[in-house]
């Protein structure tokens, strides 16, 4: 891989870690460490980039937490053990933690695998809602092309070839969803932004 | 829990091979007569450094092992999985019966108590140096508790293999070691472990922030903006010092490392280190000192291997707790 990252026009290599987190939080694929914090402490590790040398929170810290608990609707499950969770309801978590963090940025690694349609849609209108609330910039990676079409902004699509990039309409429009996949397995429908298997 | 930790300071200095009445055994404490001279000798002399050496260890091993549990995220990890007690291990079977066969002279003045505690810290930091430069070219934090058991069978190999060639005398001796004595200290000995350990507990508490960022798993805080490269040798330093030093001084002593974090976690319902560190550090002290109560027998002479005794005593607790909450915390 080659290439470089500019954030606020500054190459990230520039950055020490402890200014990149506070411009980039991040909700990964893999499994947290310990199942044994409770959601509350979970999301104030959110706030690790802001705290003291010892790791603790102010008033303002608390603030936050509470503000991103609410966001994700989380108030009923504040003091349960991340071992209580589903899958859907742990990974609201981690999107709290992400906002705790409070950066402009936020990545999220296929933050829908392993949820069914609802949770899928839950999840990624919540993450709409929180670009248009809170005016941060949201980047995730995912398989669900169809949720992508109906509710990102832009999307780059990774063909291989030349990764083109725009609004999903704009994509649609340039026919690139119709050769995404072979033709003769699965085919799109233009109309009605839906794939269908060929039969 | 710290009058708890007070109480078996009191118990532990009470009891012993020579009985002594506990209204003497206050008395002696405070600077006050006692009724018999020696009794107050012996109390200054051995028992108080016994006990305080008792705490260090019991401490600084569960610390230790907390250090390693978390840093591993492996509740099976302890204060010497890097290899630190085999490394002493080694050190100290080549001084006990390499000397016997290199060079038979020399052995007999070599073998004392401290040469024993410095070859022994030469040999544990030996293997953590070790370990630590193999770090620096893994990225992978399993990958480097992987090559801490291999370099424990690698010393653990070399020992066995001295033990053949040995003679049955140096043999003994060895194994003597490696029961673990906390009672031959002096006032000295205990002055200096404990300012090693005091050194690990600060590092251990300027890594406190980390060790709970690491609960999320060691890519999550690297975005928290740690630095994890730096932060894991500062870890690794701690937890190497503490158990280092102490195997050095009191010989291998097992199961507090593993067990007492794993105690704690299960008492306190909680894996906030900043809970956690300064529990196990009491905890850690009050089995040790349970322990080492149990093991001088009260009122007999004999002293049973602390070593034999801590898992004895620790091993049914931890399973009883766990047994009780039907599952482990971690």
């Amino acid at each position: 891989m080659s290439g470089e990252l500019l954030i606020k026009e500054k190459n990230t290599n520039t950055y020490t870690p402890q200014q990149l987190a506070l411009e980039i939080s991040v909700v990964l694929t893999e499994k947290i460490a310990s199942k044994n914090l409770t959601v509350l402490e979970l999301i104030a590790l959110g706030r690790q980039p802001y705290t003291n040398w010892i790791g603790n929170l102010t008033e303002k810290d608390k603030t936050v937490i509470n503000t991103a608990i609410s966001k994700v609707d989380l108030l009923e499950l504040k003091h349960k053990k991340c071992y209580e969770l589903s899958d859907g309801q742990m990974q609201r978590v981690m999107i709290a933690r992400a906002l705790a963090q409070d950066t402009s940025i936020i990545l999220l690694d296929e933050p829908t695998t392993h949820l069914d349609l609802y949770h899928k849609a839950n999840i990624l209108k919540l993450l709409k809602s929180i670009t248009y609330n809170t005016n941060k910039t949201i980047i995730f990676t995912t398989h669900e092309i169809e949720l992508g079409i109906q509710l990102c902004d832009k999307m780059l699509l990774l063909n291989t070839t030349n990764n083109p990039y725009g609004s999903p309409n704009e994509l649609i429009e340039q026919k690139h969803f119709n050769s995404l996949f072979p033709e003769d397995t699965v085919t799109f429908n233009a109309t009605t932004a839906t794939f269908r298997v060929k039969k | 829990m710290s009058l708890l930790l007070v109480l078996f300071f009191g118990i532990n200095i009470s009891l012993g091979s020579v009985s002594i009445p506990f209204s003497d055994t206050i008395s002696s404490v405070f600077g006050g007569e006692t009724t018999n001279n020696s009794w107050s000798y012996i109390i200054w002399n051995y028992r108080i450094p016994k006990a305080f050496t008792a705490i260090l260890v019991g401490s600084g091993l569960a610390l230790s092992g907390l250090l390693m549990q978390t840093l591993f995220r492996n509740p099976l990890a302890g204060p010497f999985v890097l290899g630190i007690s085999s490394g002493a291990s080694l050190g100290v079977a080549l001084l006990i019966m390499g000397s016997s066969i290199f060079s038979s002279i020399a052995a007999i003045n070599l073998v004392s108590n401290v040469s024993l505690a410095i070859i022994s810290s030469i040999g544990s930091f030996g293997v953590l140096f070790c370990v630590i430069i193999v770090a620096s070219r893994v990225k992978d934090t399993m990958a480097l508790l992987i090559i801490g058991l291999m370099f424990g069978s690698i010393t653990a190999a070399i020992v066995s293999t001295l033990s053949y060639f040995t003679n049955a005398e140096k043999l003994q001796q060895y194994v003597y070691w490696s029961f673990g004595s906390i009672g031959n200290l002096t006032w000295e000995q205990v002055t200096i472990l404990c300012v090693i350990c005091v050194l690990g507990v600060i590092l251990s508490i300027i890594s406190i922030k980390t060790l709970n960022a690491m609960l999320l798993g060691e890519n999550y805080a690297r975005t928290l903006g740690i630095n994890i490269k730096k932060m894991r040798y500062l870890i690794i330093l701690a937890a190497g010092i503490l158990a280092g030093s102490i195997t050095a001084f009191a010989g291998p002593i097992a199961f507090i490392g593993l067990a007492v974090p794993h105690l704690t976690r299960q008492i306190f319902n909680t894996t906030n280190h900043k809970i956690l560190v300064p529990a196990v550090l009491i905890y850690g002290a009050i089995l040790m000192l349970l322990c080492d109560t149990v093991a001088q027998l009260p009122s007999s002479a004999n002293i049973l291997p602390i070593n034999a005794i801590t898992s004895i005593v620790g091993a049914p607790v931890v399973i009883w707790l766990l047994v009780r909450k039907r599952k482990m915390i971690f």
